[in-house]
């Protein structure tokens, strides 16, 4: 569940204010916008990446708005991936597990089990620059929820793959949501995407939410 | 009624090939230039020079103190330029312009007033008490630390360009997934930019390498004591031995060649498997 209340953001001349949404738990929200209208700087306030200057925001019932990204138990999947260019794709499974100091065999278990999920077992051992767009966005989704996070932000994750790759990964993310039960909240321009997989939409317009469709 | 549009039938634009040649006439005359120096000194030194050079005990000692000194003085420098590049390049602070001129004075100052400023430095109070603990000047502690004040500068620039270049949202995605900043920076940040790492340290070893100036100020020209092989040069040239002067010079050519040519060899490396 995410509650953002009378959220504001300043960033220079860039001013949002009395942001409000509510995306309920288990559900899937999608916030359309133009291109520029501060749908990114929403996602990164709720992920703890942006200073707000007023507002709150709630993860499950939680008052995140003063918490550190790593204490909001929040999985983000950016654009490009973002996906480490030393690490092998094991590593990147593994990396969120490693740091909160799980075994090496439980981290094992995890990865092997992320990766049979996202179709990416064959690839462990690969370095993300060997992998097509497709794969290192699995990668990414993978990196993202494999410490079981209460909220998955991805911010257009699909907007640089083909057709093809897109349909594979809208029915793939549905199935991973609909397993794990996980809210989402996820950003596009694309009316189809937004629509095969939202149980919400919202429209960022002049500086305003609108609950467009539900 | 219809528009009447002329269609363009032919159109032709001008031949690429001035504007080609003009690059390449600039770029050539500069190579040819440079290439022109390695081969005059060539021309003047012969193998026995080389060798007669290198069969002295004081150049063999230059040799090996340039080596130790450079590679110390990067390895300061990259210390120091690692975290400065990284503050410069990630936040935004008051005084920041101020700071950043700062940095750049080692680069646009005289390296002899370099120097100069550094043997002043230890006769204040404060020099002195370092200086009553461990020697400096005059030692070969005031050679690396006139080699790093002016390397680390170059070394700073180097390292901020990198953490400039690198997509913030690497260390980003790191902050979600647990990571405090410091275990971001070390787990992500910093293996991301180790091409700039190696870039930096090429820089100030090879600015080391042939740092002169304050050296001679501020440790002084002692044979077997704080002699560097530019400061080899000075002493060959002052005794009138020019074919040992041009043999060292080659020499220092040569060992800063292959450094550049295997640095640039592993970054293009690195670079091509990084866009790939």
């Amino acid at each position: 569940m995410i509650d953002v209340e009378n959220l504001s953001i300043r960033l220079g001349d860039f001013v949002l204010d009395s942001i409000d949404f509510h995306v309920p738990n288990g559900n899937y929200g999608v916030l359309m916008g133009r291109t520029g209208s501060g749908k990114t700087s929403i996602m990164e306030s709720i992920c703890g990446l942006l200073n707000t200057s007023g507002g709150t925001i709630k993860i499950m019932g939680r008052n995140v708005t003063n918490l550190k990204p790593a204490s909001r138990g929040i999985g983000f999947v950016p654009q490009d991936g973002a996906l480490f260019s030393t690490m092998t794709v094991r590593n990147h499974l593994g990396f969120a597990l490693s740091i909160r100091n799980w075994e090496r065999q439980r981290i094992e278990k995890r990865v092997v089990e992320l990766a049979e999920t996202l179709k990416i077992l064959h690839l462990l051992d690969r370095i993300p620059y060997r992998l097509s767009g497709g794969e290192q966005q699995r990668v990414s989704l993978g990196r993202a929820l494999s410490y079981y996070p209460n909220v998955l932000c991805l911010d257009e994750p699909f907007s640089a793959l083909d057709d093809e790759t897109r349909e594979d990964m809208y029915k793939l993310l549905k199935l991973i949501v609909d397993q794990m039960g996980i809210t989402v909240f996820h950003i596009t321009h694309s009316y189809h995407e937004a629509r095969r997989l939202a149980d919400k939409i919202f429209r960022l317009e002049n500086g305003k939410i609108l609950e467009w469709d539900s | 009624m219809s528009l009447e549009i002329e269609r363009e039938t032919s159109f032709r634009v001008s031949s690429d090939v001035p504007f080609l040649a003009s690059l390449w006439i600039i770029g050539g005359v500069y190579i040819i230039l440079i290439l022109s120096l390695l081969i005059a000194d060539a021309s003047y030194s012969t193998p026995s020079h080389f060798l007669k050079a290198l069969q002295s005990e004081e150049i063999r000692y230059a040799i090996k103190l340039s080596l130790v000194s450079c590679t110390m003085a990067a390895i300061l420098s990259l210390w120091v330029a690692i975290p400065i590049g990284y503050l410069m390049s990630r936040y935004d602070f008051r005084g920041k312009i101020f700071f950043d001129a700062i940095l750049d004075i080692p680069i646009v100052l005289p390296p002899l007033v370099i120097g100069l400023s550094l043997l002043i430095l230890f006769q204040t109070p404060i020099g002195r008490a370092i200086e009553s603990k461990v020697t400096i000047t005059y030692g070969i502690p005031a050679v690396i630390l006139a080699q790093f004040m002016v390397a680390c500068a170059f070394a700073v620039r180097a390292m901020r360009v990198s953490f400039d270049q690198l997509d913030p949202r690497q260390e980003q995605v790191a902050l979600t997934l647990g990571c405090n900043r410091n275990q971001a920076f070390w787990l992500v940040v910093l293996p991301e930019v180790r091409h700039g790492i190696l870039t930096a340290a090429t820089l100030a070893w090879s600015r080391s390498l042939g740092e002169f100036g304050p050296i001679l100020i501020f440790a002084g020209a002692t044979r077997m004591r704080t002699e560097v092989l530019p400061t080899t040069v000075f002493l060959e040239l002052s005794i009138g031995n020019v074919e040992a002067a041009v043999a060292v010079s080659l020499l220092m050519v040569f060992a800063a060649m292959i450094v550049l040519v295997i640095v640039r060899i592993y970054g293009l490396k690195g670079a091509i498997k990084f866009n790939q």
